[in-house]
């Protein structure tokens, strides 16, 4: 076996049953005795919802229950909870209407949950679910945020006057006002962040039960994080208390934020298996899944930065209006505010700012986190202006943001909106990725490409972000309603293997190996004997799940103290068994050893004395080798890094091929060099995606127009470029024990400036100041059309 | 179709599934994929949307890649059908396709990967004279992934290419 710890390339251990079809997904498993649950959902934006006749359904062949809001409010079943609370200018808390677990006495998106039809099969449900006659008073809709605040606009909750859920600030407006009186440039950049489907190629399912013997509920679901849910659901929908839940997630098959939240239909499926004490299934349809999972973006900004005349930025000024969607998810809040707003220095100077954050409900799906959440529409917002400002100042893009970066001394870094970033060196990472782009040569490139009757142009974005969430007493502190903290139990067992028992959840990336080399790194014990347990309430101390790329800086993190512990329990036995002085005991490479002679004790060993304690210190310690840790971040970590993109516009169908693109991201320790190139990889086929073809589409009536994968483009193999480079330079953390900063989102979080700054640089010769994403061919050809090309003055 | 006192039944399906034959009876609209899924209890081919484009679900019936959601269970009467299941040799030795993806890290959360190897099973096998990266890019358009950004993907295929075809691939 060659070396297994931090910084190897070792193979995933997960990938066998996954290869072999015997990954465990929640559709993959069926309870003894199980009812299939069909939800019929809201066919119009929004409506009084006057009437739900449940007889025709209740009389189909196998139907065994149909169950409405009604039914749930006789029962005392509370509403779908926030998990953050954002306040006001004003100090006023944020707009919180119910979110009903099934809709009372209205509907207000399309996709928004009317009644569950249970049956002994699920053809049955569904047919039976057709036959629900449901009375609605339409109402007129507001589809965008604009149309939502506008006077006169329809009101979508009574405590919501104007469709308001908050309206926040951050920063010092008074100094930027100041700033740009005095500023040689103020430039003013409208920008859209595009409304996206998540869409993980696993739709969501949730399968409820109920064991009367014994009153414990069990909850299968496709969840990042089941503590949350067990936490969310049990105390404040179906009020069961925690030693009587059991959330399991299982194999998931991805989740990029959207299976953070808690659904209604985790809420139904247990509910209902409590009611008719049988487990209770339920599995979205891909077209379901575009109408009830949490959508993501969806801001409508104006960015405006006053620009000194050297190119220094003094002042930048933001205004935002962001989509909530027609109720509150998990996290939403939060997500244009904390993990957006804070986030407008990116990796400069800028001395003064201010943002004001506008959050609207509008009728339409949810909106919550997405990969990235927050930092991508900042790091969008702010790239896109670098450009905006080069453009319109004369000065060269590159130098531009080089002359702003913040200085390698000047860490730590306080920047003026709240975040304190550690370490971080942006002149390297934008020097590597230029010279990998072949940045030097791209005139030459474009030159040829020309020549063949293509529009070639390359785009540059440095980005930062900030993740590894969270300090807890920080983000109460901003209105989180939850901890944000991890645990990790390692247990070493009498024969010297080892679990791991962790609250971060793998979705995909990886942990059931990059987790085991933690323990190979520190504790010597080869990865085979390692196994990583998580996505079970019942084995695992509370935990808070995966997302924010946090699962190694904070769930890591947890792990090395642990182990930690584990290291300082066994020397003090080791010390006992070699009758030496517990000062003179060294760890290393899996043995106790005598410093200075050549006694030593293995780990299996120790851990054996451990179990079978009768040559033990047995006055002064107790029996067993088994710790756990709660670690709780002192910061978020900060990686940066510099994506550079280079494509090619048809002129004749304004269709624009991805041909370089090159990533070099500052992401902290490495772990496993495969997994970290895997994830932004998969990051930048997201952020391509966001840029080039996806977008989630209502009409003026608020009718889901891309309701399925018919006309919600997907990224495909054959849009990812062959010219693909990934690289990392990185500076440590400073403030965790591994180093590590987090690289789940960075690939979603740099790219789409990158793109859509090449597909301007491409339209250089037809005008075009900024285009809002996605860049569809439809959108370049009419540019291409209306737009006479000045002559190159080359 | 009939049972023995007359009595009208539902449709009747034989086939082979990884070498094993099964006759099970099924409602005319169930999808092969229900089939395989629920009437098998083979879970590896996965369902990930509803209007044919993800793939998850692909498996290859006659030696052919097809989607799995896209027949009619009673289609594939008589067929031989092999899952991803069927793969790995009895003696556990996986496929060389898998052993590439699990080489080149061309799966995370695996939920695409039972239909992402058989296609690309498929398109290798179509491909006896060489597989450039560029027909691999275009052969996996009706395979979708959201976890790895595909290249790795790409990387396996054209690794596992060789193996298959037990030569070294001629420069394209």
């Amino acid at each position: 076996m060659g070396f297994e710890g931090i910084g190897a390339a070792v193979r995933r251990k997960e990938d066998r049953r996954f290869l072999s079809g015997r990954g465990n997904y929640t559709d993959d498993i069926n309870r003894p005795g199980q009812l299939h649950a069909v939800i019929r959902r809201s066919d119009r934006p929004h409506a009084r919802l006057l009437r739900v006749d449940t007889a025709a359904a209740a009389a189909a062949p196998g139907v065994v229950a149909v169950y409405t809001g009604a039914d749930l409010d006789a029962d005392n079943v509370g509403g779908v909870p926030c998990g953050w609370q954002i306040h006001n200018k004003d100090g006023s808390p944020m707009a919180e209407p119910k979110h009903p677990v099934l809709a009372v006495g209205r509907v207000r998106h399309v996709g928004d949950p009317v009644a569950v039809v249970i049956a002994e099969t699920r053809q049955q449900a569904k047919n039976a679910a057709e036959l629900l006659e449901i009375d609605y008073e339409d109402l007129p809709a507001a589809a965008t945020v604009r149309d939502a605040i506008a006077p006169g606009a329809p009101a979508l909750h009574d405590d919501a006057p104007g469709n308001l859920c908050y309206d926040w600030h951050i920063g010092d407006a008074a100094a930027v006002d100041q700033a740009f009186a005095q500023a040689k440039w103020r430039v003013k950049l409208d920008l859209l962040n595009n409304r996206l489907v998540p869409n993980a190629m696993e739709p969501r399912a949730a399968i409820g039960d109920f064991d009367p013997s014994s009153g414990d509920f069990t909850l299968y679901t496709t969840s990042q994080n089941p503590h949350v849910i067990r936490l969310l659901m049990g105390a404040f929908v179906l009020h069961i208390p925690e030693h009587k839940l059991r959330v399991v997630a299982p194999d998931v098959g991805g989740g990029f934020g959207s299976k953070i939240y808690h659904y209604a239909e985790e809420a139904i499926v247990t509910w209902a298996a409590g009611k008719l004490n049988k487990p209770i299934k339920w599995t979205a349809d891909r077209s379901e899944s575009f109408m009830s999972d949490a959508h993501g973006r969806d801001h409508d900004s104006t960015a405006e930065m006053a620009v000194a005349e050297d190119g220094k930025f003094l002042a930048l000024r933001v205004r935002t209006l962001c989509n909530m969607g027609a109720y509150l998810s998990t996290f939403a809040p939060c997500v244009p505010t904390y993990l957006y707003a804070t986030l407008l220095a990116g990796c400069y100077t800028t001395p003064a700012i201010y943002a004001e954050v506008k959050a609207v409900f509008t009728n339409t799906v949810p909106v919550d986190a997405y990969r990235g959440a927050g930092r991508p529409e900042a790091t969008f917002l702010l790239e896109r202006l670098m450009d905006v400002i080069a453009h319109d100042t004369g000065i060269d893009r590159v130098e531009l943001r080089r002359k702003n970066f913040i200085p390698r001394d000047a860490f730590p870094y306080q920047t003026p909106v709240a975040l304190q970033y550690d370490s971080g060196d942006y002149f390297t990472t934008l020097d590597v990725a230029l010279k990998d782009a072949g940045w030097a040569d791209f005139p030459a490139r474009r030159a040829e490409a020309a020549r063949k009757g293509k529009l070639r142009g390359i785009g540059i974005s440095t980005y930062l972000e900030a993740c590894g969430i969270a300090p807890s007493a920080v983000v109460g502190s901003l209105g989180a309603r939850a901890g944000l903290y991890e645990v990790a139990n390692v247990r070493v067992h009498p024969t010297g293997s080892v679990t791991v028992f962790t609250g971060a959840h793998s979705h995909g990336q990886g942990h059931e190996t990059t987790f085991a080399q933690l323990v190979a790194d520190q504790l010597g014990v080869p990865i085979a004997n390692v196994d990583v347990v998580h996505g079970d309430t019942g084995k695992i101390p509370f935990g808070m799940g995966t997302y924010g790329s946090r699962s190694l800086a904070v769930g890591g993190s947890a792990m090395v103290k642990a182990m930690d512990k584990i290291v300082a329990k066994g020397k003090r036995i080791a010390a006992h068994l070699m009758e030496a002085s517990v000062n003179d005991i060294e760890f290393k490479d899996g043995k106790f050893t005598v410093a200075g002679t050549d006694k030593s004790k293995a780990l299996a060993e120790i851990s054996l004395a451990a179990y079978v304690p009768h040559n033990y210190p047995i006055e002064e310690l107790e029996p067993g080798l088994d710790e756990t840790a709660f670690y709780d971040p002192k910061n978020f970590t900060y990686p940066g890094g510099c994506h550079v993109c280079e494509v090619e516009i048809d002129r004749e169908t304004g269709s624009v091929e991805v041909v370089r693109f090159t990533a070099v991201d500052d992401i902290g320790r490495v772990i496993n060099p495969m997994i970290v190139e895997g994830q932004v990889q998969g990051g930048l086929a997201q952020g391509i995606g966001q840029a080039l073809m996806e977008n989630a589409v209502y009409d003026g009536q608020g009718q889901l127009v891309t309701g399925s994968f018919m006309d919600y483009t997907m990224p495909r193999a054959h849009d990812i470029p062959l010219g693909l480079k990934v690289a990392t330079e990185n500076t440590m953390c400073t403030h965790n024990p591994l180093g590590s900063k987090g690289v789940g989102e960075v690939g979603a979080i740099g790219s789409p400036p990158a793109v859509i700054n090449a597909v301007v640089d491409a339209l250089r010769d037809y005008g075009v100041r900024h285009l809002d994403m996605p860049a569809t061919p439809q959108k370049i050809w009419s540019i291409i059309q209306s737009n006479t090309p000045r002559m190159a003055a080359e | 179709m009939r049972d023995r006192n007359g009595g009208s039944t539902m449709p009747q399906v034989s086939l082979t599934v990884n070498g094993k034959s099964y006759t099970k009876d099924v409602e005319a609209r169930t999808l092969l994929v229900e089939l395989l899924r629920e009437g098998l209890g083979l879970t590896g081919t996965h369902v990930g949307c509803d209007t044919s484009q993800c793939g998850a679900c692909v498996v290859h019936v006659d030696g052919k890649s097809l989607k799995s959601c896209t027949m009619l269970a009673v289609q594939a009467n008589g067929a031989k059908v092999t899952t991803i299941e069927g793969l790995a040799a009895p003696d556990g030795t996986l496929h060389p396709m898998q052993e590439m993806f699990r080489e080149h890290h061309a799966l995370q959360c695996g939920f695409c990967t039972p239909g992402m190897v058989m296609s690309a099973i498929d398109l290798v096998n179509l491909h006896p004279q060489g597989l450039t990266e560029e027909e691999i890019r275009h052969g996996l358009e009706g395979n979708l992934c959201r976890c790895t950004g595909y290249h790795n993907i790409v990387k396996a295929i054209a690794a596992a290419w060789p193996l298959m075809h037990g030569k070294v691939q001629q420069a394209a």
